[in-house]
């Protein structure tokens, strides 16, 4: 059929119209299309390029290397070793069940840790590595690296692991290190963002806490390309950090261990300053615990014991234990009194084994009194009525002033976590703190060292310092930080009169080397190094009237917890003086006889640098001496961590 | 028998039909393809495999299917209209029974060699039956209500197929294009008012019932259109493909970032970087010089398709080639629109550039009846 072709022609003219309007409409959109195109790449191009950027630049932090602690001999108190853990890419590992359960086979891995792992796994996408276990051995490693073909997707990492060779000997010196926790952010004001690198460890306690500031380092950061998923796909540019300046403590290393093993089991604390420079040879607090088990996470069962003990090996008792002085306190109010000039060196005073001071009777330790004591004796022989009397003249402010004046009641500046203050009242402080006039028998006790006194071991040895010295020696931790020596603690002289200090060191010598002083069994036979001391014995608990008519009860017969505490300050050689020891046993009983052959065995060890010479002793000690220091001998190496490998 | 058939005479034949072909627009074709293997070897990250070689290989099937398809006359197409639409709606229901389900819809049938997505065939087969349709529909009849409502049962039958795999991109453009048709077939401009009318008389519905009683859609529903609105809202959610696209086009800038140096589509924060929103590799890459080139020479194409469809004289021919080329615009449109975040995302790629066999090898098919027409016109 054919059609007409007018008809044919306005169909067509119609279809042709509406085709070029069409096509008219599709112009229009398209130049839409470019205009959008002209404001999206051309108008806006800037702040598209901008996100562009922050979409594909990542910064990744790089921890620096923590500063390392050595002793004054360096050797290694605190070291990042290198640790090894296996991580599993469960991407490249294809089936992970399978190469988990392969790997099971050749090293053990915490069923802990594989349930962490797992469900780290289930969260991030299959390329970021998960670790499977931590803190492996050098063995174990090399059992997965030799068997690495069968293992796909599993690598062997090295980090750096803090690590204490020394185990218990440090870990209140040094402290420990751990994770950064929530509590640990909260406390720190603008925390950096190292801190919140999974895994990052900061100084928890100790000097590792003290000293954050300049052994954590600077952190570095490299600046990374990654994809939408977060992949590492190329490094831009890197800028390593600055590792930690490396510290050089004044404490020594084999001393400190001595220390340690000597005082062994019991609730003890002992500190060595060296008179002259103020270093801290060795201040060690027993019983202590092994402070690497904190770097790696202590377990809920350790801990417990931990704080449970009613040892209370966590505490810092050198500088966070604070206990009565007792007698170690007669030397300041002696000081005192000379000072004032009340007291002579020839004045004596009668002892009946009592003073009445305000209608109390205030005891002698020796019922029957010392009958006529003068300063060498009362100390020599520790009579307690010579301080009542002589306190009571000088007056409680005078001698709190020449406590002060000594090193006690002060908070030295060590780099050590809660160093305590203690306590040297006052008047003025009694009524501000407790608001209550002080009493005259205040001031008797406090000639005693008892009552409200209250002085660290540190503060001790510091006091005993200054008396052998007449300088202000204070205390130094720190001997170098990155090889810069640090300023030494010798001080100045405290300008007392150096007559009333020789009298005072007699006393003392007197305590050590006069057949009837308190120290007399724990003295130092060569000649050269004859050490000089004072004894003490301090209450925890109030004797009644009742118990002392009836005969006080002997301390071995108390609980623990109510027996004395012993101390024992000293100095040697008595001529030169270049040790100054403290020592306070907890509820140990008598200062002489429990803490003092500690603080001469201590003495020795420093004088010597090592094992001194059975010479050295009292010829009926000798064979005591000798079965102890082998003893000593045998347990050192369990107290030592196998020493690097530095290949 | 059409006006067409009568002047067979003075057709070419044989081989020489070749010297006739529409070589400008197989020419467009060619380097439209080409910068679609330049753009997948460069999100591949340079690499031939896994998208150039295939789509190379697809893209010489494609021509040769054009080839043969121009060679033969286009009343024999015309005659098979009936055929190709009824076995494109078999195929769309083949694939609702026996089809893969691929990115949560269900689109292809596995023939071994290739994928076949019957819904990009039937855009094609419904343009070749309305133009039939009103090749043999009487003028006089075209606006009549009755002859309006069969082509339109005509285009909603495969729409809803479509629209139930779900495929909203190609549902979309079957309707776009078969009103288009019917548009160019010279249906009264009255009945394409009212359908405007009512549909934005809906949507208004639609956004006013939101928060009332009687509120149209689901409200996650909103949510996306929210989304679409304010991409910004959701930038790692629904937004994420919108906000990221858009960073990709808009940090290419004037002249772009250079061949392979886009760091956005490397880096995979785009998605379907070599389907869908292969353009923003190339705006990335080349910047606006480099985009509106691309949509200077799809332009290109059209306007030698119209102006091939005002040369023939012959009503099939001028309505398939005008169809072909209205579904090749909507193509390109919407997806720019929809990488440029002018329309919501619907999943339509990008005519001869992304990656796809079945597109590819429907509109070099369909080409192929522009070039049939345009031999085969009558002079």
């Amino acid at each position: 059929m054919r059609r007409n072709p007018k008809e044919l022609d306005g169909t067509h003219r119609t279809l042709s119209r509406r085709a070029l309007l069409l096509g008219g409409l599709q112009m229009v959109f398209a130049g839409g299309l470019a205009m959008r195109m002209r404001h999206l790449q051309v108008d806006q191009a800037d702040q598209f390029r901008l996100l562009a950027e922050e979409n594909r630049i990542n910064i990744r932090l790089l921890a620096p290397a923590r500063g390392e602690i050595f002793d004054r001999n360096g050797i290694a108190l605190a070291q990042n070793s290198p640790s090894y853990r296996i991580i599993i890419v469960p991407e490249d590992a294809g089936d992970v069940d399978k190469v988990i359960a392969d790997l099971s086979r050749l090293i053990r891995i915490g069923p802990k840790d594989l349930e962490r792992a797992i469900a780290e796994m289930r969260r991030s996408p299959p390329f970021l590595p998960v670790t499977l276990a931590d803190q492996i051995n050098w063995q174990e490693i090399s059992k997965v690296a030799v068997n690495a073909p069968a293992l796909p997707g599993i690598t062997p990492e090295v980090g750096l692991a803090r690590i204490y060779p020394r185990k218990d000997d440090f870990a209140h010196v040094v402290g420990y290190v751990g994770p950064v926790s929530d509590y640990d952010l909260s406390q720190i004001a603008d925390p950096e963002p190292i801190l919140r690198i999974p895994r990052f460890q900061i100084g928890k306690v100790g000097f590792e806490a003290k000293r954050e500031d300049v052994l954590r380092g600077k952190a570095g950061a490299k600046r990374v390309e990654v994809n939408a998923t977060g992949r590492v796909m190329r490094e831009l540019d890197r800028r390593n950090g600055i590792s930690g300046a490396d510290m050089q403590l004044t404490v020594d290393a084999e001393l400190q261990g001595y220390v340690q093993a000597r005082l062994g089991n019991e609730s003890a604390s002992a500190v060595i300053i060296d008179c002259e420079s103020g270093d801290l040879r060795a201040i060690s607090s027993a019983p202590s615990f092994d402070p690497n088990l904190f770097v790696r996470g202590i377990s809920v069962a350790d801990y417990r014991e931990l704080t449970e003990n009613t040892y209370r090996p966590l505490a810092n008792k050198t500088v966070q234990g604070t206990y009565p002085p007792g007698s170690t306190f007669k030397m300041i109010v002696a000081l005192a009194a000379q000072e004032e000039g009340i007291v002579g060196t020839e004045d004596t005073v009668w002892c009946p084994g009592y003073l009445e001071v305000a209608g109390r009777r205030f005891h002698c330790w020796k019922r029957g009194g010392h009958g006529n004591v003068d300063l060498n004796t009362s100390l020599k022989r520790s009579c307690d009525v010579y301080y009542y009397d002589l306190a009571l003249k000088v007056g409680i402010d005078k001698i709190s002033a020449m406590a002060q004046r000594m090193g006690l009641g002060v908070r030295h500046d060590l780099p050590m976590s809660a160093v305590a203050a203690g306590l040297t009242p006052t008047k003025d402080w009694k009524s501000r703190n407790r608001g209550e006039d002080w009493l005259i028998g205040d001031t008797a006790n406090a000639a005693i060292g008892q009552g409200f006194m209250l002085a660290s071991p540190l503060q001790l040895a510091v006091m005993t310092a200054r008396l052998a010295t007449g300088r202000g020696v204070t205390p130094r931790l720190i001997k170098s930080i990155d090889g810069i020596e640090q300023p030494d603690g010798a001080g100045v002289s405290l300008g007392l009169n150096e007559n009333n200090l020789r009298t005072l060191r007699r006393g003392m010598y007197s305590v050590s080397n006069d057949r009837r002083g308190t120290g007399y069994r724990s003295r130092i036979i060569d000649e050269t190094m004859q050490m000089a001391g004072k004894s003490g014995t301090s209450q925890v608990r109030n004797i009644t009237a009742a118990e002392r008519a009836s005969g006080v009860i002997r301390n071995s017969d108390l609980p623990w917890k109510r027996r004395d505490h012993a101390l024992f300050v000293c100095f040697a050689p008595f001529d030169k003086p270049k040790y100054a020891v403290s020592v306070i046993v907890e509820h140990g009983g008598g200062g002489s006889k429990a803490a003092a052959p500690i603080a001469r065995d201590v003495m020795l060890q420093a004088l010597y640098g090592g094992t001194p010479p059975l010479a050295a002793y009292p010829k009926s000690d000798r064979s005591r001496i000798k079965s102890q220091q082998e003893r000593l001998e045998r347990e050192r190496p369990a107290r030592q961590l196998e020493a690097r490998d530095r290949a | 028998m059409s006006y067409l058939e009568i002047n067979a005479k003075t057709t070419p034949t044989g081989l020489r039909k070749i010297l006739y072909l529409n070589w400008p627009l197989v020419l467009l074709l060619i380097s439209v393809a080409c910068i679609g293997f330049l753009m997948l070897y460069s999100v591949a990250g340079g690499s031939f495999s896994p998208w150039v070689e295939p789509q190379v290989k697809r893209f010489g099937m494609g021509l040769v299917v054009m080839m043969v398809i121009a060679m033969v006359p286009i009343w024999f197409w015309r005659n098979m209209a009936v055929v190709a639409y009824l076995s494109s709606i078999a195929l769309l229901l083949a694939v609702h029974f026996f089809g893969t389900v691929g990115m949560g819809a269900q689109r292809w049938i596995d023939l071994g060699f290739m994928r076949l997505q019957p819904s990009e065939l039937t855009k094609i087969t419904l343009v070749m039956l309305l133009a039939a349709y009103y090749d043999w529909l009487p003028r006089e009849r075209t606006s009549r209500p009755l002859w309006v409502l069969a082509p339109i049962i005509l285009i909603l039958l495969p729409t809803f197929m479509v629209l139930r795999q779900p495929d909203l991109g190609t549902s979309i453009l079957l309707l776009a294009s078969g009103g288009g048709v019917m548009f160019l077939a010279g249906v009264h401009w009255a009945y394409f008012a009212a359908v405007i009318g009512a549909g934005v008389g809906l949507v208004t519905a639609v956004i006013q019932s939101q928060g009332t009683t009687w509120q149209l859609l689901k409200d996650y529903q909103y949510r996306r259109i929210d989304t679409f609105i304010d991409p910004s809202t959701d930038p790692l959610g629904a937004g994420y493909h919108i906000t990221q696209s858009k960073i990709a086009l808009g940090s290419g800038g004037w002249s772009g970032r250079g061949f392979m140096q886009g760091t956005q589509s490397r880096l995979n924060f785009l998605p379907e970087k070599h389907t869908d929103f292969i353009f923003t590799t190339l705006a990335e890459e080349f910047g606006f010089i480099g985009g509106v080139s691309l949509l200077g020479l799809y332009m290109l194409i059209v306007v030698f398709c119209i102006a091939a469809a005002l040369a023939t004289k012959d009503r099939f021919s001028a309505l398939v080639i005008m169809g072909v080329s209205l579904t090749f615009f909507l193509y390109f449109a919407v997806n720019m629109s929809m990488v440029m975040g002018l329309a919501p995302v619907v999943g339509v790629p990008l005519p001869m550039v992304s990656y796809g066999g079945s597109v590819m090898l429907v509109l070099l098919a369909a080409f192929g009846l522009v070039q049939s027409a345009h031999v085969h016109r009558p002079r």
